[in-house]
């Protein structure tokens, strides 16, 4: 395969064989090297081959091997021409992040380290089959399908700014809950308000440094305060839901032109294509109250743990979604069918999508570290919108195997190695601690760097883990 | 080993497995196997028996259907599989029908989350004398 450097941190894979559009990455010379060990070019170049793709199958630097789309991917379709394939945007469907800032200083955090991490263990669901003490009724189950974290806001759990400032306002409207399964249902619906295990974490972390005050100061955080994290997704109902419309397309469409089975997909505009859609943004929405509903507990432990404590939420946004939003295409303002699978949504100063408060800056960017690694607070920049379709990264990308990451260490040395650190960690399963652990990722500061150097998105502050809890 | 079940190949970020077996129902029972090995190492205890019936296309669809399947009871009803007791396939009518056996969940350390099967490189076929089914799960 022939790969062209383009100019620094951007390489293209010009068209060949079923190709429609040429590939694009966007790496550094060493995370090319990286990127290069697995099937994810192969994979990106794939997805090039797909119906209605408009102008490239970008892989960002976070790009690893995944199942048909590669993870750190994004592709953008006509609406006339073009799919949308739930393979594009992965089973588990708005797996996302929420940043939550407190008034709590990281000294505060460190006298009762243990503690705090033994209370929020106790508080949180994780790991692998561990239920949700959240019970609802199928009907209420049903509302939160349609209407989101603003739902189960209404009920209790939470304020209105808590959904103001989550993408989508915590709701995509074109939710139809008559579009999901009833396994799907039944999936989902012990599982709300659990993390979940993998990669998935709740963190509680400090503002280590900032690159621009000014904007770190519109998302109102500065140096030493402590902020926390929670990454996780629609759990079983977006597994489901995936696997539902995969199975129903396949039916329909076949898979016969498709160079991977599991890329496939269903014209936009089409009725499959569109039940999918209304489906997917369902198992977004129970994502999205998913986080909500951790995030009032999180607050409910710290407020026992701090009387004083104030948790207020930053942003909240999905690197697992396919959205339909205007983008300049040729020169002209075109509505287009964005997929992104581990990829981020990167909006510059003005999108109307960007919450009021932050409009002027930019999208806040939530880049979470692999567990006891840094993460990053970036902003969205115009430069996306030329460069990625308004994307940006969704984190480190592996480049370890969990095999390989089993067999270089075990869960209690990673443990102790991160409490050497200063970090705090508790999970479920000790092997789960060691496949997650930091070496299996690339490295998160050099994959933040070419980004902000391509401009898709600019640093605003690094924040570092102080207790982590694993799923 | 020639008896090999199922084997694990690298994969930088999911589950990749081969099964084996030397007759169609083998390789199902063996690719069930590598799912639940994947999750748990250990000795499972047959506490329940369960009986499912599949329907599918063709054999990547049936066996991408009988593990999701496996997975939905895993999340719905805890259910842990330890051993497929009774399997029978129709080739004809691509339907399946199990006897299965295993034990509550909530009994092991498990450590990865299996969110699906996915249909990437998947494949079911004859080589020579035995069924060799390939799979990437999602985790």
């Amino acid at each position: 395969m022939k790969i062209k450097k383009i100019s620094k941190s951007i390489y293209e894979i010009q068209k060949e064989g079923c190709m429609n559009v040429p590939a694009i990455i966007y790496a550094s010379e060493d995370i090319l090297e990286q990127i290069k060990q697995d099937k994810t070019l192969e994979q990106v170049k794939n997805v090039a081959c797909l119906p209605g793709i408009i102008k490239a199958s970008i892989g960002l630097p976070d790009a690893h091997q995944g199942y048909g789309f590669s993870i750190g991917g994004v592709a953008a379709f006509d609406l006339d021409e073009g799919i949308i394939s739930p393979g594009g945007v992965g089973y588990d469907i708005n797996c996302g992040v929420r940043l939550l800032k407190t008034n709590l200083s990281k000294k505060e955090i460190l006298k009762i380290q243990e503690k705090v991490v033994e209370a929020l263990f106790r508080k949180i669901p994780s790991g692998v089959g561990r239920g949700s003490k959240f019970q609802v009724t199928k009907r209420e189950f049903t509302k939160i399908l349609e209407e989101g974290s603003k739902y189960i806001i209404e009920k209790g759990y939470g304020v209105k700014e808590d959904y103001l400032n989550t993408e989508e306002e915590g709701c995509m409207k074109e939710a139809d809950a008559g579009k999901v399964s009833e396994r799907a249902i039944k999936r989902g619906i012990g599982q709300l308000g659990t993390l979940g295990a993998g990669n998935h974490f709740l963190e509680v972390q400090y503002v280590d440094e900032v690159y621009d005050e000014k904007a770190a100061d519109v998302f109102g955080l500065k140096k030493e305060q402590v902020v926390i994290m929670i990454h996780c997704g629609s759990r079983g109902l977006g597994h489901q839901v995936a696997s539902d419309y995969i199975k129903e397309m396949e039916k329909k469409y076949g898979f016969k032109n498709l160079p991977d089975r599991e890329l496939i997909c269903a014209p936009i505009k089409s009725k499959l294509g569109e039940d999918y859609f209304e489906a997917m943004a369902a198992a977004a929405n129970f994502a999205f109250a998913n986080r909500q509903l951790i995030t009032h507990w999180v607050r409910e432990e710290m407020k026992f743990l701090f009387p004083n404590v104030k948790i207020d939420v930053v942003y909240d946004i999905g690197h697992n979604l396919a959205k339909f939003e205007e983008h300049i295409i040729e020169g002209k303002e075109k509505t287009i069918c964005v997929h992104r699978k581990g990829a981020t949504r990167s909006f510059w100063p003005g999108r109307k999508e960007i919450p009021e408060n932050y409009r002027k800056i930019g999208q806040p960017v939530l880049i979470p570290g692999s567990m006891g690694t840094a993460s990053y607070l970036l902003v969205g920049s115009k430069k996306a919108e030329e460069l990625s379709f308004g994307s940006t990264v969704h984190g480190a990308g592996r480049v370890m195997s969990r095999h390989q990451a089993l067999k270089q260490k075990k869960g209690e040395e990673v443990k102790e190695e991160l409490h050497k650190k200063n970090i705090e960690v508790k999970s479920g399963s000790m092997k789960g601690l060691a496949e997650e652990m930091p070496g299996a990722y690339k490295d998160i500061d050099e994959v933040v760097n070419v980004v902000d150097e391509l401009g898709i998105s600019k640093k605003i502050a690094r924040l570092k883990p102080l207790v982590v809890i694993k799923g | 080993m020639v008896n090999k079940k199922f084997k694990f190949l690298p994969h930088t970020a999911d589950i990749k497995f081969q099964a084996f077996g030397k007759s169609l129902e083998e390789v199902f029972e063996n690719s069930a196997l590598a799912m639940f090995n994947s999750m748990h190492e250990g000795k499972i205890k047959e506490t329940k028996i369960l009986n499912i019936k599949i329907d599918g296309n063709d054999f990547e669809n049936l066996l991408y259907n009988f593990l999701e399947e496996l997975l939905f009871l895993f999340d719905t009803e805890g259910f842990f599989l330890s051993k497929i007791k009774n399997i029978k396939i129709d080739k004809n009518k691509m339907t399946l029908e199990a006897e299965i056996s295993g034990d509550n969940a909530e009994q092991y350390e498990i450590h990865i989350d299996v969110k699906a099967v996915t249909y990437n490189d998947i494949f079911v076929k004859k080589e020579n004398d035995k069924w060799v089914a390939q799979i990437v799960l999602d985790v």
